[in-house]
């Protein structure tokens, strides 16, 4: 009995190996992306000063979820992400706000005259020490923050139609949208 | 005059090859030897400067991955070295610069991975292992010197009634 136990154990190993690479490889997952060490933590405090407008600061955006996005206008993926964010803020009214991540003011309000503008404000983060304090190491990058000021998500690279369909707007929904 | 000749002759031939590795080697030259901290950076307290290099080959590149901070040329690992630096000459101590670095960007940004209950499976799983290959390395020993004593014994005892009727009836089957 015992003995036919041990024959076993092969066949359990494989197993336990095959369901461990089958979750790691599972479909929509990439390896690659790291989770935010500052998740539910609050938000690094920033005051910036605006592009073509207001500047925006932490305690400013308090009060209402807000998502900040960090682009670049030398950044590839932030312009394939415009139509997205555009859609975001014409049709679904998301509270957008953009940092302009290590860039010249001149080069980001081009991009912006050309793909239109999603935000509602835009802060210029030239030395990217915003960033850093964010944990940001590529941009696009997407935050979610709700009323209080801390970040409940955090969206690595452009933001596709599912995540923003499964989880940002029913995260925002749950957050109390204004 | 043939010795003239000779080496003409030579140059002509080997010439170009000589001129390539000669290119080659003085491009090799000049290239850094994957020193990607840029002299800008650097602080001007040897100290500090080395504490920050010590501190940097341990930080992983998070555009990379698989390089230090020390050692990448991506743009977030210069922010990273110059932050780092920042803090060592605001007074931190390696711990708490370490830790400032972590508190942005998380564990995997060590590229040591720390001992806690998440790592647990991945520092002692291979003493794990090898542990339970000792222990099966032990029984299957101790099985494999046990059973020529069963056998001897088995040998020793006389064979009973049934089992010399087979025996004859086995030898004889093979008489034919």
């Amino acid at each position: 009995m015992t003995r036919r136990a041990l024959y076993m154990l092969p066949v359990v190993l494989f197993l336990v190996l095959a369901g461990y690479f089958a979750y790691a490889l599972r479909p929509n997952h990439d390896p690659h992306e790291l989770p935010s060490a500052m998740i539910d933590k609050e938000a690094p405090a920033f005051i910036l000063p605006g592009l073509n407008g207001d500047g925006i600061s932490r305690d400013g955006l308090k009060g209402s979820p807000v998502v900040i996005n960090f682009f670049a206008s030398w950044c590839v993926p932030c312009r394939e992400e415009e139509p997205m964010l555009m859609r975001l803020a014409d049709r679904e009214h998301i509270p957008l706000y953009g940092i302009d991540y290590k860039d010249h003011p001149e080069d980001a309000s081009r991009l912006l005259a050309e793909f239109g503008n999603p935000f509602r404000r835009i802060g210029q983060d030239v030395d990217g020490s915003v960033g850093l304090n964010f944990g940001v190491y590529g941009v696009p990058e997407t935050y979610v923050i709700d009323s209080a000021g801390h970040i409940r998500k955090r969206f690595v690279g452009p933001l596709t139609a599912e995540q923003v369909k499964n989880e940002l707007l029913p995260l925002l929904k749950s957050l109390g949208k204004s | 005059m043939r010795a003239a000749h000779f080496l003409q002759d030579a140059r002509r031939r080997f010439g170009l090859h000589a001129r390539i590795l000669l290119a080659l080697a003085v491009l090799g030259a000049a290239v850094p030897a994957a020193r990607a901290v840029e002299p800008n950076e650097r602080l001007a307290n040897p100290a500090l400067e080395a504490r920050a290099r010590a501190i940097s080959v341990n930080l992983r590149c998070l555009v990379c991955q698989n390089e230090t901070i020390d050692e990448s040329n991506a743009g977030l690992a210069h922010d990273l070295r110059v932050f780092l630096r920042q803090r060592l000459l605001a007074g931190d101590t390696d711990s708490q610069a370490v830790q400032a670095i972590v508190n942005r960007y998380g564990d995997f940004v060590l590229l040591k991975p720390p001992v806690m209950p998440a790592t647990y499976i991945l520092w002692f799983a291979p003493f794990g292992l090898a542990l339970c290959g000792v222990a099966g390395l032990v029984v299957w020993l101790r099985r494999s010197n046990a059973a020529p004593d069963a056998d001897a014994a088995l040998l020793a005892k006389p064979l009973n009634a049934s089992e010399q009727k087979r025996l004859e009836t086995l030898l004889k089957e093979s008489d034919h």
